[in-house]
């Protein structure tokens, strides 16, 4: 499975797994929305565009989890597909998103729990072997 | 390596002694199988430790007396869940994310229904029922009121007033509300648009995952004083609600994060963990924080304000009550950063007090108390789980001088939501529930599961160990009959 969910005793964490650091940053927010809907029952139908930036690449995932939840919230969309794209700018790096999926409906979705927000907490990104894995703590 | 080893002091206090770079040591409250518990999870040496939390939070700057933690304590993120720390802005204190988290000032309002438990009883069904279909909760849920920017700096500068002045609850509310329910020292300003647009339409939602609206029945009563200052008998029916600031809380966090990592590297405050980011509370950043969390604050308290006027209406409906016959017990926060004072070797000193996951628990005498509390101190909500009782306690004069007045917020996790989800089934639970006389109502099956009364700790033990370490003390035990979540 390219993302896991991590064990935490109150949250959640969430780890993805790409061969890029985007595609490690798009598994990571498959990861997040799975805590919230059933992926599979979401479709791709609507395309969102997004940017932000950070300081590092870890802070970076951060705040595109964060920019992920405020759409949602603003949007009242859930999504399922995602694409990443990682440029440096100045001393940080920018991020371009993309997001895909369709206005909630928490009966075809089978709407879960409500992730908060992202948080620092396990912040962690590496690379093992052929791939990259990049993890935090989303608040529920 | 961080030494671990925990210090009994008594039964139930332990010690995490001063090493290496703490400014003071770490307290634990808990009773041996708390303690057994967290030494285990640490030993185990799982990424999330709670007790390696409780250290690095000692290692902030400006910390007074100790690193704190409540007997409901787990992993939280920089604080652990149950953490209690406080700063001395004249001592390069700080105020840290962590020890507030991304809901602010969530926390519990409890109302007192002149209803008892066999008045009800029959009606249950239609009661859940109702509740259920006038109190929005869930994933994607909103309001009635949809507000505009305008109407939103209003919220975030007036709080609970706002709600008030919009038709939801009655003036005296106010009296028995924490701050009044209006903190001061919030520029709107502070928080960004996209935090308050989040909330343009989440005034008056109960959210998701553990927040819940229960109506319980008074079980047993321990402390028939405080009882009786509270309005409290036996079979009595109250109304918990379970919440805080909804997206402009989780947004105030997320947006504070990048500035509070900068804060901190500017500052050369070291932190031991990342999400320990923090300003000191004398800096511009510190300032700017600050007032967003008491923006943060207003909006919770706008929040229950306008869910507990829902809840009177779902009542007067069923029952032919009055509205205003319904009567606020306490609402009360238990995640946040309040400047409060405090004694502290014996002078009289301004701090910054955080508490994650811990309520603040003014025991008597303490004048923030409303004037008909003030003798025995004001209640404290200790959530339970939906198939086991909650508590209503109340802080002591023991607490104010060892933990800032501060006590446990509920039982605690101790399963992972992972976990829960793989071991228990939400229409199980729910069937179960109902064969206990528990009528459970949610909109997802998947959150049931995970907020199984398994995968908590046993809130007796909690409360227990709360109660005999003096700080905090038992007034009553209260039963769920019907449960509402997200």
């Amino acid at each position: 499975m390219p993302f896991e969910i991590l064990e935490h005793e109150a949250d959640a964490g969430v780890r993805g797994i790409g061969r890029t650091i985007e595609e490690a940053f798009s598994e990571g927010a498959r990861g997040m929305f799975s805590l919230m809907v059933e992926l599979e029952r979401v479709s791709p139908k609507e395309e969102i565009e997004l940017t932000c930036r950070a300081d590092s690449l870890e802070t970076l995932f951060v705040a595109w989890l964060g920019e992920l939840l405020l759409k949602r919230d603003l949007t009242g969309m859930v999504f399922s597909k995602f694409a990443v794209q990682i440029s440096r700018e100045g001393d940080g790096y920018h991020l371009r998103g993309r997001a895909w999926g369709e206005p909630l409906n928490p009966e075809k979705h089978g709407a879960k729990v409500e992730v908060k927000a992202a948080t620092y907490a396990g912040l962690k990104l590496e690379r093992a072997g052929e791939e990259y894995r990049v993890q935090c703590v989303v608040d529920l | 390596m961080v030494n671990l080893e925990l210090k009994k002091i008594n039964d139930y206090l332990w010690e995490l002694p001063q090493q290496g770079e703490m400014r003071v040591p770490g307290r634990i409250y808990g009773d041996q199988r708390i303690i057994d518990h967290l030494l285990k999870e640490s030993g185990a040496a799982k990424e999330f430790n709670a007790l390696l939390q409780v250290h690095n939070v000692a290692t902030l700057p400006g910390i007074v007396k100790a690193s704190l933690a409540m007997p409901d304590i787990h992993p939280g993120y920089g604080f652990p869940i149950g953490g209690v720390a406080a700063f001395d802005p004249k001592d390069g204190g700080v105020i840290a994310m962590g020890g507030i988290g991304f809901d602010i000032n969530c926390g519990v309002r409890t109302l007192r229904v002149p209803l008892k438990r066999h008045d009800i009883e029959a009606r249950k069904e239609e009661l859940a029922d109702r509740l259920f279909r006038e109190i929005p909760a869930g994933l994607g849920s909103t309001g009635e009121l949809k507000l505009s920017m305008k109407e939103i700096d209003q919220v975030l500068m007036q709080g609970a007033e706002f709600a008030l002045a919009r038709g939801y609850g009655f003036p005296e509310d106010l009296e028995y509300t924490e701050e009044r329910g209006r903190i001061a020292g919030c520029d709107p300003g502070t928080v960004s648009n996209q935090a308050k647009e989040r909330q343009f339409k989440q005034v008056g939602t109960l959210g998701s995952g553990n927040h819940y609206l229960e109506v319980q029945f008074v079980e047993e009563i321990y402390d028939e004083v405080a009882a009786r200052a509270y309005g409290l008998e036996k079979d009595q029916v109250l109304v918990a609600i379970h919440c805080g600031s909804r997206a402009l809380g989780h947004q105030i966090g997320q947006d504070y994060l990048q500035e509070l990592e900068r804060a901190s590297k500017k500052y050369g405050i070291p932190i031991r963990e990342r999400e320990l980011v923090c300003a000191p509370i004398e800096s511009p950043e510190g300032e700017r924080y600050i007032s967003a969390v008491n923006c943060g604050i207003n909006c919770a308290f706008a929040n229950r304000q306008t869910l507990a006027h829902l809840v009177r209406k779902v009542f007067a409906a069923v029952f032919g009550l009055k509205p205003e016959e319904i009567k606020l017990l306490y609402d009360v926060g238990h995640n946040t950063a309040k400047f409060e004072v405090h004694e502290v070797d014996g002078s009289r000193k301004r701090l910054l007090v955080h508490r994650k996951g811990s309520t603040r628990a003014f025991g008597p005498g303490r004048e923030e108390n409303p004037p008909r509390y003030r003798d025995v101190g004001h209640p404290i909500f200790i959530g339970g789980t939906m198939g086991t009782s909650s508590y209503i306690m109340r802080g002591t004069e023991k607490g104010l001088k060892e933990t800032f007045g501060s006590g446990i917020h509920g039982a605690g996790r101790e399963m992972s939501r992972e976990k829960a989800k793989k071991q228990f089934r939400g229409e199980q639970l729910r069937e179960e529930l109902k064969r206990q006389g528990i009528i459970v109502r949610g909109h997802s099956m998947a959150g049931l599961a995970e907020e199984a009364p398994g995968a908590y700790k046993d809130i007796e033990i909690v409360a227990a160990a709360a109660h005999n370490s003096g700080i905090n003390q038992k007034v009553a035990k209260v039963r769920p009959m019907i449960v509402v979540k997200g």
